[in-house]
């Protein structure tokens, strides 16, 4: 992506890995498949072509990460999205690069959507210790108790990743990304197949950002493979599909919700494909993957 | 051997005013006949005397309902807050005044004993209208953005194990944030949601606000598929809640769900036993145990089991089982034959899979059905009574060393509803309190509801709130 510097060097590629348990390793087939240019579809990288078993063994990776990133305090977590938003900032030219090829823009058009990338992250990193006290409240029962409800984390979120509008490729995954971890959720993310490029990088941020292994899981490969398989497997709690552009099959809106039926989870449906994600996101999302817990305590009794 | 004798002291039947010989459908505010000839019967639980007939709904019967409030939806949800509202404070009034009648009522359909419905449901039913009345002109203060809109036509099934609680719970708020409902009641308790049709028009409530359909699953199937519903609101078993959610998959309709449960009722080795064992009692043999918050699993500190199962069985011994209408009754009917089998052939499983069974000494009328309170000891986490829902008077006593172990125990379910802590110490509730993966949590109390206080569950025991401020948000386009 970057311009040869002499013509002596030859440049070195990366190698696109998955981000599974706060590691990165390869997917467990062996096999890549093809990321190229959206506009001059010339060839970018080779991505991991992340299967049914990369996708169970992630959730098994967030499962294992809940207990502690849910009991984390919310100032810990809030410090920890700040620190991503300092890392990505860091990285600003790879990502302005990342997220040009990614949606086909110049790297002019593309550099305010890595801003707003990097502004989303601080804006959750800000929400973390403010949820419980806009979410929550005391309830005044007509008895000698003392009742209050407060949200707490749903548990792991399977995250369809935006595949389309306006900044979808980063600033899109950290919109639906952020608010899942900033309340204390782990998740797995299907990635967009065909821009999968600056979500596999958003691992090397978070890995260099205190976030604890297995919060967050990145998957790359076919959404008709990683989403069924979040949509099915029992030990997600909720589904956020926020990228599904399927109209009919396994991986549409319709067969995930029924998949997700069995056992019970929370959906939040596809967004729409022409979403601005440079919209600002109000609470919505912060809101949808939390739990109201509801303690009565008796009074004087 | 009783410690006390107890003369019987029945409440009249007669307080239950005039039961029809059949009931039609409630549609756009008349009483209506169903398009189908199909009629079920309502019995007494207590006696097996058939109370009424009423209309198995067809899908005919549905599209008329549904048609009826979609038409009222535009008038109902265009109506200023405060005058919706002056209509829900006119029905808690009426409530209040017609409680002795519809607690008599409720008690005869249901089984479920009259010091219960007296006391507790239907003082429930008319605070949560006197609730949700006043939110009806506040709904942009709720924290639900600055202009809420209603969600449209609310399509409502509920349970029969407390019958016009469950109706409070999905009508008030609906009609509080402007929408307008088809409600379906079980189809073993129909009484009290068509006698409150009669209440709608004594409040003046405009025609097709509240349309109210009977039947059985099939109704209900037809009323949550219907095309031109907005939501579904339904609190029942998690099998027909997931079924529901399959048929809701791939539409813009929303849907709460207020499912099955399997709570753990923790005891502490500090907690005072008597305390306890009080919040035992009402915690699994309220209203029969047909409550899906009921505190099913007891765990018990080891080292206080021995004490704690003694004093409870001290206690048991002196519930009393019987007339619904006693109101010494502490323990009514099983609600119908159906639910009856299903407890009997867990019982029986419990038993077969090496879990010692204990009833107290306690004589069960002839006809009717019931089930006299049973409590399990030496359960194991892998028996089907630890695992499913009995929804009858069945405690399951299982044991634990630590804290930690308890959390472990009391979270190994797929259901997330509610749970018990008894301890003295506080940092230990507050610790646990924030361990237990559920929606309601007691501490050193059990069984407490209140129109302010959100009610509902983590995991597979649904999603969505009803009551407080929370139980706005399934009404509300947001």
């Amino acid at each position: 992506m970057s311009e040869p510097t002499s013509a002596l060097r030859l440049d070195v590629y990366k190698t696109y890995k998955l981000f599974v348990g706060g590691k990165f390793p390869r997917s467990e087939s062996g096999r890549v498949y093809e990321v190229t240019d959206r506009k001059s579809g010339e060839w970018l990288a080779n991505a991991p072509q992340g299967t049914r078993k990369d996708t169970r063994d992630a959730v098994s990776a967030a499962r294992k990460a809940f207990g502690g990133w849910s009991g984390a305090t919310a100032y810990n977590r809030g410090q920890i999205l700040y620190r991503a938003a300092e890392m990505l900032q860091g990285r600003r030219e790879q990502y302005i690069a990342e997220v040009a090829v990614s949606e086909g823009l110049t790297a002019k058009k593309a550099a305010p959507l890595v801003d707003a990338a990097v502004d989303r992250l601080v804006w959750y990193a800000g929400w973390t210790d403010k949820v419980a006290q806009i979410a929550g409240n005391a309830n005044p029962v007509a008895g000698p108790y003392f009742n209050l409800s407060t949200p707490e984390p749903t548990g792991v979120v399977g995250v369809v990743a935006p595949q389309s509008g306006n900044g979808f490729s980063l600033l899109g995954l950290v919109s639906v990304l952020a608010p899942v971890i900033a309340t204390g959720n782990t998740a797995v993310v299907a990635l967009a197949p065909g821009a999968p490029l600056p979500g596999l990088s958003l691992g090397e941020v978070l890995a260099t950002s205190d976030l604890p292994g297995g919060v967050v899981n990145l998957i790359s490969g076919r959404t008709e493979d990683i989403a069924p398989t979040l949509a099915s497997h029992a030990d997600v709690n909720a589904l956020d599909l926020a990228g599904v552009v399927a109209e009919e099959g396994p991986a549409s809106a319709k067969s995930l919700e029924v998949a997700a039926a069995d056992t019970l989870k929370r959906v939040l449906r596809p967004e729409s494909a022409s979403y601005d994600w440079t919209t600002a996101p109000g609470t919505d999302r912060l809101l949808t993957f939390l739990e109201t817990k509801t303690v009565w305590h008796p009074m004087g009794m | 051997m009783a410690l006390f004798d107890y003369a019987p002291a029945p409440e009249s039947r007669a307080a239950a005013g005039d039961i029809a010989s059949t009931y039609g459908h409630f549609i756009d505010g008349e009483f209506v006949e169903s398009t189908g000839s199909e009629a079920l019967k309502t019995v007494d639980p207590s006696t097996e005397e058939v109370l009424a007939e009423f209309a198995q709904g067809t899908e005919a019967d549905v599209d008329r309902a549904v048609a009826a409030a979609r038409k009222a939806f535009t008038s109902w949800s265009a109506l200023p807050g405060a005058e919706r509202g002056k209509y829900l404070f006119r029905i808690a009034r009426i409530i209040q005044e017609r409680s002795r009648e519809l607690a008599v009522l409720e008690s005869i359909d249901n089984g479920k004993p009259i010091k219960e419905t007296r006391d507790v449901d239907l003082p429930l039913v008319a605070a949560h209208f006197f609730y949700y009345a006043g939110w009806a002109d506040k709904l942009e203060f709720a924290g639900y953005g600055s202009n809420p809109r209603p969600v449209g036509v609310a399509a409502q099934v509920i349970p029969w194990n407390f019958p016009l609680l469950m109706l409070a719970w999905k009508i008030a708020p609906a009609l509080a944030t402007g929408n307008t409902v088809v409600l379906k009641p079980a189809e073993t308790t129909p009484l009290t949601a068509l006698r409150f049709a009669e209440i709608c028009r004594q409040a003046g409530l405009p025609k097709g606000v509240v349309n109210i359909v009977t039947g059985d699953g099939r109704t209900g199937a037809a009323l949550t598929a219907h095309p031109e519903i907005d939501k579904v609101a339904f609190t029942g078993s998690t099998e027909v809640g997931r079924a529901i959610a399959r048929t809701l998959a791939g539409t813009t309709k929303r849907l709460s769900l207020e499912l099955g449960g399997k709570a753990a009722n923790i005891v502490f080795d500090d907690a005072p036993v008597d305390q306890a064992v009080e919040g035992i009692v009402d915690g699994i043999f309220f209203n029969q145990g047909h409550v899906c918050c009921a505190g099913s699993r007891l765990l018990v500190q080891e080292s206080v089991h021995d004490e704690v199962m003694d004093a409870l069985k001290r206690r048991m011994s002196t519930l009393r089982v019987g007339d619904p209408l006693d109101k010494n009754t502490d323990i009514g009917a099983i609600n119908s034959a159906a639910q009856l089998a299903r407890i009997q052939e867990l019982t029986a499983a419990g038993e077969a899979e090496g879990a010692e069974r204990w009833s107290p000494a306690c004589e069960l009328p002839s006809a009717g059905y019931w089930f006299a309170p049973t409590v399990f000891s030496n359960v194991s986490a892998t028996h089907r009574i630890a695992r499913e829902e009995i929804f009858g008077p069945v405690l399951s006593v299982l044991t634990f060393r630590t804290p930690e172990e308890a959390v472990a125990k009391a979270n190994n379910t797929p259901y997330g509803l509610s749970a018990g802590i008894w301890t003295e110490k506080g940092s230990r509730i507050l610790w646990m309190a924030s361990k237990l993966r559920a929606g309601v949590v007691w501490s050193n109390t059990f069984n407490k509801f209140d129109p302010t206080s959100p009610f509902g569950g983590y995991k597979e025991s649904g999603y969505g709130r009803e009551g407080g401020r929370h139980g706005l948000e399934a009404y509300l386009d947001v």
